[in-house]
């Protein structure tokens, strides 16, 4: 398996002078495409920071992140911009949906940011989702599970090769979370897609190919356990 | 535009109570606006009507009372007319009265004696010119009040009368009253308070209130010189303006209204704008965080604030403009034109979008880290 992204010896510093906070603590991974790898840990263990170093939402303060040929710790602002909009793809706590849009038009929206190569179509995906009889509906006219699964959707619709998940579960029932984590490893390996999924979530992992945990910024493998 | 419009249509209960608000103002505006020109019209339409391109006053004569106060010699018009650039110039003479028509019309007139004959005598729309003396021409709006050629015009007190011999094409009216032109001699007794009878000392037919002079087109006169030459002190009939009865408190007052006005609207668009965008920062934060660009957010809501002032300032100027229309035919001094209009309207549009601006400026300050939550 290729891999897609790939962090080695990664460190981010929170805060500066004496009340320096270690968000991440020499941090390797690397995701494969085609590969769900969930991380586990306690609030504060800096899973947050880690997806924002992969996402190009901030650059760490030691070490190497590549995401395929780029170097996100040395690309200009405006290239990390771009490389969000066409190669990230981010799926959030409770889906974060713009509130004045339709289904469909909340896929239709990061085709709008700029040129897109190869976007998926929007209707397509919908129904792909599950969602295809609720396009005209808006988000507050949506369950939680649906508004993940627009969520999801979403970020899939500009056929990323990294997808970050931040606890997608966080809002909803048991079932429900089966139904979006299933969702989530479904495209994944389905896309090609190189996901990591932040979840405080255990009940989800055995959806997942790899479980990191996170402690005080370091990553440590974890064995996976049936539930 | 494809998020801007999404959301005015989506959120377009709060966006309608904006409108309504900036359409208000835009009402506002046009009445205002026609409320000057009005006004205007009402003070100096007889001033922007005379074909003089300077008048020269007594030398010394307070501005704010020349048309009032001033007397000049005949014989100024004479040095005026030799002086260069100048292609012609002429007695002037005004003089406030109250008077009363055989139709019992009671009527303020403002009555400007000119020379049968010079550049300054007016063409009537109806009637016929001046002639001899004794007779008047009056202005189109004296005409709708009433007074209608062939009555005689009793002036008050000394009872001098005119006759009216012709309506003149427009408004002429000269500090919210009527004028009514008239021939120099007959002008300079009703100056002078002469009555029936009265031996008329020569002097009387020597007083005018200012030379009227008309420069060479694309001439510059040296009024100085002139001045120099003639002993009297010159304005510019813009200038001339100011020393129209109450010209310039009126204008001044509503320049001020206007004024107050446009730093309202932009205030209110900026202030409407900026709780906008702080109640959106989660959702730029994300949007931000999907790869959309800071100019592609600033573009989206600067249209949003551009669809929301063009549409709320063209309604609010159609209803000004209809209303205006039913003030018009009220005795108000009120006209209607269109270019203070569309330069109000552009310039509402204009502070409203910088106002937006500063608002949505925040855009940039709102961190795409923020749309990640929970445990970080």
């Amino acid at each position: 398996m290729t891999t897609i992204l790939s962090m080695s010896d990664v460190t981010l510093l929170h805060g500066d002078g004496e009340e320096t906070v270690t968000a991440l603590d020499h941090v390797d991974l690397e995701v494969a495409a085609g590969e769900l790898v969930a991380v586990v840990g306690p609030s504060g263990a800096g899973k947050s920071s880690l997806l924002a170093v992969a996402g190009a939402l901030t650059r760490p303060t030691s070490g190497a992140v590549r995401l395929g040929d780029v170097d996100l710790v040395t690309a200009k602002d405006r290239d990390l911009t771009r490389l969000r909009r066409e190669r990230i793809g981010f799926v959030f706590q409770s889906g974060n949906l713009v509130p004045a849009l339709t289904s469909l038009d909340q896929l239709r929206l990061p085709l709008t940011f700029g040129k897109v190569a190869d976007a998926r179509d929007p209707q397509e995906l919908l129904e792909a989702v599950g969602m295809g009889h609720k396009a005209k509906r808006r988000p507050h006219q949506l369950s939680g599970g649906e508004r993940q699964r627009i969520g999801i959707a979403r970020a899939l619709v500009t056929r990323p090769q990294v997808l970050l998940v931040d606890e997608p579960t966080a809002a909803l029932d048991r079932q429900r979370s089966q139904d979006v984590v299933g969702l989530l490893a479904h495209e994944t390996h389905e896309q090609g897609v190189a996901t990591i999924m932040v979840t405080h979530d255990h009940d989800v992992l055995h959806h997942c190919d790899r479980v990191l945990e996170m402690i005080d910024g370091r990553l440590s493998p974890v064995r996976v356990t049936a539930s | 535009m494809f998020l801007a419009l999404r959301e005015l249509i989506f959120a377009r209960g709060r966006f309608a109570l904006m409108g309504v608000v900036v359409a208000l103002i835009a009402i506002l505006m046009v009445l205002l606006s026609g409320l000057t020109v009005g006004l205007v019209n009402d003070g100096v339409s007889g001033l922007q009507r005379l074909p003089a391109t300077s008048l020269a006053v007594q030398d010394g004569v307070s501005k704010d009372s020349a048309f009032s106060r001033s007397v000049v010699s005949t014989d100024a018009v004479e040095t005026w007319r030799e002086q260069p650039g100048v292609e012609d110039a002429a007695p002037f003479g005004n003089a406030l009265v109250n008077a009363r028509t055989d139709q019992d019309v009671e009527i303020d007139l403002a009555l400007w004696g000119v020379e049968t004959g010079s550049y300054l005598d007016p063409e009537v729309a109806e009637g016929k010119a001046l002639a001899g003396e004794g007779e008047v021409v009056v202005s189109a709006t004296a005409a709708e009040e009433g007074v209608e050629i062939g009555d005689t015009i009793t002036i008050d007190p000394s009872g001098y009368q005119l006759e009216v011999v012709g309506i003149l094409a427009d408004q002429h009216t000269f500090g919210h009253v009527d004028i009514g032109y008239l021939p120099l001699r007959t002008w300079q007794e009703v100056k002078a308070g002469v009555r029936d009878g009265d031996v008329v000392p020569d002097r009387v037919y020597d007083e005018i209130t200012a030379v009227a002079v008309r420069a060479e087109d694309g001439a510059e006169v040296d009024l100085a010189a002139g001045d120099e030459a003639a002993g009297t002190e010159s304005m510019t009939i813009k200038d001339s303006y100011g020393a129209s009865p109450g010209y310039t408190a009126e204008t001044s007052t509503l320049q001020l209204v206007q004024g107050f006005l446009y730093a309202i609207s932009a205030l209110v668009i900026g202030a409407f704008f900026t709780v906008l965008t702080v109640q959106r920062k989660q959702e730029i934060s994300v949007l931000r965080a999907m790869g959309a660009s800071t100019s592609y957010l600033l573009r989206d809501s600067l249209a949003q604030s551009l669809i929301l002032l063009v549409v709320s300032v063209a309604v609010g100027v159609g209803i000004g403009v209809a209303a205006g229309a039913a003030l018009a035919s009220t005795p108000m001094p009120f006209a209607l034109e269109a270019a203070p209009i569309a330069g109000a309207s552009a310039l509402l549009i204009g502070l409203g979008v910088a106002g937006a601006a500063v608002a949505v400026l925040r855009i940039t300050r709102v961190d795409p880290l923020s749309a990640l939550g929970g445990s970080r």
